[in-house]
């Protein structure tokens, strides 16, 4: 009976001890996405896959660390978003969130994670606000912002000479940001927006906002939207005539699987600004290969999905630094210390307001003829050096940044 | 060029012919729903989920089998017709005499389901599909530029519209059906098998929402969700024209996207919820509907 009490004891204390050594080295991710809408495709269950493929590319495991990945669907709606945000924070002890397509969502979502003190790596969003006013010690934005497309696709269309810009917007967070920085750069440029029609998201038909672009004679139509909005923007456009009738039409964010949907013959001619394409260099190449061998569709990786493998393998570097995942703010001085140097983005750093550096690229997608087989789709007119691509610091409204 | 409104009179005409355009969906989707219901008394909650699987039907149809649109255009409506039927006949024929709440649960849950694989297998933003050559390019009105098959699909689904209502309220056969509604033990008393009625209606019903899918196929992208986003509307259409009034779902829906059309000239923000702002009126002034009749 003694021997019997004892063993229990000792078992008891062992288990005990087993779970602290696990709760110091235990990182839990939470993909958040849209999983099931019109940003599905972006980010998704692929931004899921590409969280998993960090972690066993990281090689934490080896090191001791137990790494899990967790995903729920934020149906593009802001305080679903947040509900589950602080459910994973509170119930299932999340450290690290990751992607959040949808800047309503983003947004929303940013202020629970500095609220709890644990890490926000947006991928998916573009509203250049997150290292903007609404920034954070908590928060890094890896891949794109609303400020480098509009920088580089519109900077280089009114220079190009399309001086007159009509815009296409999505209306909510992300359209009105993508919008207002395209309309800097537009004006900086020398050109002149003539105007604007704000759509609804998820809109089925863009006929009669296509057909008020027309009438305005504008030179150059902007598509400050994305995902689906884009594809049937763009489908529609050809269906009028709008590029035959000599206007551009330059859609403002665009990934690669909105190319693959729309097909080469509807997309041929867009020119459009990315941070990743998976055809760049034989490490993209490895990646993407990787990684559409385990999608459903087999797609190829968007930068969105990209950007959530790369920041995650920074992140990790930063947490097994430091030796805990536990304090968000912490990490991500961390983060924001050490350069990062990764398979996909290569060699960048990150800001004091969070923002990720890294070069841009100016694409246009291929004719039908010039593509040598499904998903050879971009050609790169320009690259944008990474001290260029993104908002300078000295126009930064990001309380963090010291003037 | 009278301006109107702050709009041209030309700028005008283009939009409200586009809104005619899209009613021309509405206009098909809920006359489907409409007949449907008003011989089924079957919420057909399926509806847009089988929409969808027409215009998948014609993807594949035209990158399997190599065969076109026309060919589409009929086969799809065929092959989703005989899928409804099975479903008609395996599952909502069960659920005969019981609340219509039963019937829409059924058909919203295949909906889920449907979409569900299908979002599986191609994603969200969905796949290819060009306009037949027959159709492409598009003529100058002087007011603006039609595409060509925007034309005819506001002319090919007038016919089907028309034809659909002269069936059930002129032909002996709408005749029996209507019987079978209103009474159906008196109508099996004379010797008409009903339940064969019944199932071939829903295919019927569900074929016509196939024959939308393969309408909007090259003008949308071939979604998953294309119908998840369009069903909701189509509902508050056939709300609108009252509940089963073939006539009314018609007309609902071409007016529907008459409104809806200058919604998106004056007020764009608000075009995806015009539609529901004039159910709610429409239910409190005139709770039938505007073609229905108060049982």
């Amino acid at each position: 009976m003694r021997t019997s009490i004892a063993v229990t004891a000792l078992a008891a204390a062992l288990a005990w001890a087993g779970s602290a050594a696990a709760q110091n080295k235990t990182i839990k991710i939470g993909s958040l996405s849209d999983q099931s809408s019109l940003y599905a495709d972006i980010g998704g269950p692929g931004s899921t896959l590409a969280a998993q493929m960090a972690v066993e590319d990281s090689g934490m495991t080896a090191k001791g660390w137990k790494i899990d990945v967790i995903s729920a669907d934020h149906q593009n709606k802001p305080d679903v978003g947040v509900s589950i945000a602080r459910q994973w924070f509170d119930v299932e002890k999340v450290d690290v969130i990751v992607d959040v397509p949808n800047s309503g969502v983003a947004l929303a979502v940013n202020n629970v994670v500095k609220e709890k003190n644990k890490v926000f790596l947006n991928s998916g969003a573009g509203t250049s606000d997150l290292t903007g006013k609404a920034c954070t010690p908590n928060t890094i934005h890896w891949t794109y912002d609303t400020y480098a497309l509009a920088n580089g696709t519109g900077t280089a269309l009114t220079k190009s000479g399309g001086d007159t810009w009509f815009f296409l917007t999505a209306d909510y967070a992300f359209g009105a940001a993508l919008e207002r920085d395209t309309t800097n750069a537009v004006t900086k440029a020398g050109g002149k927006v003539v105007g604007t029609v704000r759509h609804p998201l998820n809109s089925p038909d863009f006929s009669s906002f296509l057909l008020q672009a027309q009438t305005s004679k504008a030179k150059v139509i902007g598509l400050a939207n994305a995902g689906g909005d884009t594809t049937n923007a763009v489908k529609q456009a050809s269906e009028f005539g709008i590029t035959q009738g000599g206007q551009t039409l330059a859609a403002l964010l665009l990934f690669i699987s909105d190319v693959h949907a729309l097909g080469l013959n509807a997309a041929q001619g867009l020119t459009f600004t990315e941070t990743f394409y998976w055809d760049m260099n034989d490490q993209t190449r490895a990646f993407a290969k990787k990684f559409a061998s385990k999608m459903k569709n087999g797609n190829m990786p968007t930068m969105v999905q990209a950007g959530v493998y790369s920041a995650l393998l920074h992140y990790f570097k930063a947490v097994d630094a430091l030796g805990s995942a536990e304090d968000g703010a912490k990490v991500v001085a961390k983060m924001k210390e050490m350069p990062t140097d990764d398979p996909l983005f290569g060699k960048g750093t990150i800001r004091e307001d969070g923002r990720k550096i890294h070069p841009a690229y100016l694409f246009q997608v291929k004719k039908p003829s010039e593509s040598k087989g499904p998903w050879d789709y971009y050609i790169t007119k320009a690259t944008i050096p990474a001290d260029q691509a993104f908002r300078p610091l000295s126009e930064s409204e990001c309380p963090l940044v010291k003037k | 060029m009278i301006p109107l409104l702050g709009i041209s009179t030309q700028a005008l005409f283009g939009q409200l012919l586009l809104g005619l355009i899209n009613g021309a969906f509405y206009a098909l989707l809920s006359l489907g729903l409409a007949v449907i219901f008003g011989m089924l008394n079957i919420i057909n909650f399926a509806h847009g989920a089988l929409y969808m699987v027409g215009a998948f039907c014609a993807y594949f149809l035209l990158n399997l089998l190599g065969l076109n649109y026309w060919f589409a255009l009929i086969i799809s409506p065929l092959v989703v017709g005989a899928l409804g039927m099975i479903i008609e006949r395996t599952m909502l024929q069960r659920l005969a005499g019981l609340d219509h709440l039963y019937g829409l649960l059924l058909t919203f849950g295949l909906a889920l389901i449907i979409q569900g694989v299908f979002q599986n297998y191609f994603g969200s933003s969905g796949l290819p599909y060009a306009i037949p050559r027959e159709l492409a390019g598009g003529t100058n009105l002087g007011f603006m530029f039609l595409p060509n098959y925007r034309s005819w699909v506001i002319i090919f689904s007038l016919i089907v519209c028309l034809a659909t209502w002269f069936m059930i309220e002129k032909t002996r056969l709408g005749a029996y059906l209507r019987a079978a509604t209103e009474n159906p033990a008196l109508v099996r008393a004379f010797g008409i098998n009903v339940p064969r009625m019944v199932t071939l209606t829903y295919g019927f019903g569900v074929a016509l929402a196939a024959l939308a899918g393969v309408l909007a196929a090259p003008i949308n992208q071939v979604r998953p969700l294309m119908g998840a986003d369009f069903i909701i509307v189509v509902f508050a259409v056939v709300v609108i024209g009252g509940m089963g009034s073939i006539l009314g779902s018609i007309v609902t829906g071409f007016l529907l996207g008459l409104i809806e059309g200058l919604t998106k000239v004056f007020y764009p923000e608000a075009s995806n919820t015009v539609v529901f702002v004039i159910m709610a009126i429409v239910l409190l002034v005139k709770p039938a509907g505007l073609f229905g009749r108060t049982a």
